[in-house]
């Protein structure tokens, strides 16, 4: 039904004009009810994060690598659980235990990571030097 | 949903197996003290041996050939054949590796799980016949020896060799998979055995198809080391600890194999007019190139890296004989027989060379240079002789089991009427003689500033024992293993459902 193909996405272009003008509405409010007292810090393009602009060789830990590698890690392996979550019905016992074995060996990795002291971020981490 | 059946499992017990040995390592690695890290080498051992017991169960009840997993997993006499064959790798490995480590003082479970896992991938590489199924572990096994290589952390030519291999093995990787999908496009399936039966409806000097192939082949000569794509092989093997060197030179290479005759004999044997000039351009490129390279290397690991390419080439030929010959036909069968046993006889008395290399690791000397390797016959008698002997069989002389691989190559050439291929590859032969007795003369004639004994601990006795066994016994008495070969050669009837007696 190539006609009606379009159509069924109506609704979906219905929400974004919906969350469009909602959102317009609620910065336009907010612009005009609020109080303005801008410093510094608040006027900074990036308010919560580090100095925009500085030294590029500035020396960082090597830790934020390991958290953003085992964040891509840990986040395509709960990825998975998407497609057989729609069809465990058709999987039936089956599918759940071949998935509770894949979760069991995420769940050794994250185990070997924790015991690694990967994730404390504090010095008691740094003096075990194993990482 | 086809649910899959108990039978199906019980084909890939032996990988299930060795997946929760490496799992096991890994976490009680972690709660195990510095000084009882061997039992991490243990648990591996025991893992393989495990392994091996369920691969030999498996076999003693397959008829031809079970298929499994909707027809990805092919186990047939070839593919025990290979699992046998990185079994034997690893374990040899792993009693090479124990002492090897702690002098390194990289002594963790991390080397031993990935060595399982690696093994893993190689399984499922020479047992696939579903493209996807190879690919993946192919990945595995790559990307395990790709952290194996680097293992040496503190060390920067391991690092180095750690990136190199990486680099150019994710990006052949691509390559392969690229030609890989073209096939996919063309056959609607991912199935070898679709594969094989599109190709054999369409013109095979199609454009497509010869673009396919050539990528394929790209992918399938970086991972056997062939010449154009041989160049990692040196760096990596040199940086690499030395037992991964040994490993990697044998059993990847092995696995390799499995994957480069599965895909080309098995699913593309219909192109073969359009592969087997290539084959033959690469065979005498590789043959020529190492053997001259490996002439004025002075560190025997990259030495040893020179001849390993040398005996891709040695094999390639085997090859050609088979691409030029009916299936069924002696020269075909003698050439398949000579590859695979060519393969396991490798595997035997390159790993023994590796192990006598690993065994000059002391504190305070690398001892990976020729140098090191002077004045052996005094300081280690046992070691320097059984050297000599892998030495010899390297070089293909009688009595050892090189010989018999070199027979049956250019045995496969004669009988398909390659003489001159067959007198070239004599020839290197004889050329490659000259640099295994270089280091049979550095460690039998030349004087040793070291005069110490060599310490030699009993895992490296066992591995270097056990080596130089298969190799004289292979070679002297060689019936049995030809017979084991000579079942897992190609058919092209399609085993059906899985018939494992129970």
């Amino acid at each position: 039904m190539p006609d009606n193909y379009f159509a069924r996405y109506l609704p979906l272009l219905m929400h974004f004009g919906i969350a469009t003008v909602l959102a317009s509405i609620i910065v336009t409010l907010s612009y005009l009810v609020g109080q303005h007292k801008p410093n510094i810090a608040k006027m900074s393009p990036y308010e919560c994060g580090v100095q925009p602009i500085g030294d590029t060789r500035g020396r960082f830990s090597v830790k934020f690598y390991l958290v953003a590698m085992l964040f891509i890690l840990f986040d395509v392996e709960a990825v998975f659980l998407y497609p057989w979550a729609v069809i465990l019905r058709e999987l039936k016992m089956f599918g759940f235990w071949e998935m509770m074995v894949y979760i069991a060996i995420v769940l050794v990795g994250l185990f070997y990571v924790w015991k690694k002291g990967v994730l404390d971020w504090g010095l008691i981490a740094g003096k075990r030097g194993d990482i | 949903m086809k649910v899959i059946s108990l039978t199906e499992y019980k084909l890939m017990l032996p990988m299930l197996e060795l997946v929760i040995f490496a799992l096991g390592i890994l976490l009680i690695d972690l709660i195990i003290p510095r000084d009882w890290k061997w039992l991490n080498a243990v648990g591996a051992f025991v893992g393989l041996f495990f392994a091996a017991v369920c691969v030999w169960q498996i076999q003693a009840t397959l008829p031809g050939g079970a298929v499994g997993f909707s027809g990805a997993l092919l186990v047939d006499h070839f593919a025990v054949f290979f699992w046998y064959l990185f079994l034997a790798a690893a374990g040899i490995t792993v009693l090479m590796s124990e002492r090897y480590l702690d002098l390194e003082d990289e002594h963790s479970g991390e080397y031993y799980a990935l060595l399982l896992l690696s093994v893993v991938g190689m399984m499922c590489m020479a047992a696939g016949i579903d493209v996807v199924l190879i690919f993946i572990g192919l990945e595995l096994m790559a990307i395990s020896t790709y952290v194996l290589v680097g293992f040496l952390r503190r060390e920067r030519r391991s690092n180095e060799a750690a990136i190199k291999y990486f680099l150019l093995g994710a990006f052949s990787s691509g390559i392969f998979a690229y030609g890989l999908s073209i096939f996919y496009g063309l056959a609607g399936s991912t199935n070898l055995q679709e594969i094989h039966r599109s190709i054999l409806a369409q013109n095979p000097r199609h454009p497509v198809i010869v673009i396919a192939l050539l990528t394929t082949m790209t992918g399938l000569f970086f991972k056997i080391a062939a010449v154009p794509f041989h160049q990692w092989a040196p760096d990596a093997y040199e940086g690499a600890p030395t037992s991964i060197s040994g490993f990697m030179s044998v059993a990847v290479k092995a696995a390799a194999w499995a994957m480069l005759l599965r895909i080309l004999i098995f699913a593309l044997f219909p192109l073969r007019s359009v592969y087997v000039p290539i084959v033959v351009f690469v065979a005498i490129a590789t043959m020529t190139l190492a053997n001259f390279a490996a002439l004025s290397q002075t560190n025997t690991k990259r030495l040893l890296a020179y001849s390993s390419i040398a005996h891709v080439g040695y094999m390639l030929l085997a090859f050609v004989a088979m691409g030029t010959s009916e299936p069924g036909s002696p020269a075909f069968s003698d050439g398949f027989k000579g590859i695979l046993i060519y393969l396991l006889v490798y595997t035997f008395m390159n790993l023994g060379a590796f192990a006598v290399i690993t065994s000059l690791r002391q504190r305070q000397v690398i001892g990976d240079e020729l140098e090191d390797m002077a004045g052996l016959y005094h300081r280690a008698p046992v070691e320097a002789v059984l050297m000599l002997l892998f030495l010899l069989s390297l070089a293909g002389i009688p009595p050892a089991a090189g010989f018999l691989g070199k027979y049956y190559i250019f045995l496969s050439l004669v009988e398909s009427r390659h003489y001159g291929l067959a007198a070239l590859g004599v020839i290197y032969s004889l050329l490659g003689l000259y640099y295994y007795l270089k280091i049979a003369n550095a460690m039998l004639i030349r004087e040793s500033k070291e005069t110490k004994p060599l310490f030699v601990s009993i895992g490296m006795r066992c591995a270097v024992g056990v080596t130089a066994l298969a190799t004289i016994v292979i070679g002297i008495y060689p019936e049995p293993f030809i017979q084991g070969v000579s079942r897992s050669l190609p058919t092209w009837a399609k085993p059906t459902a899985p018939t494992l007696r129970q």
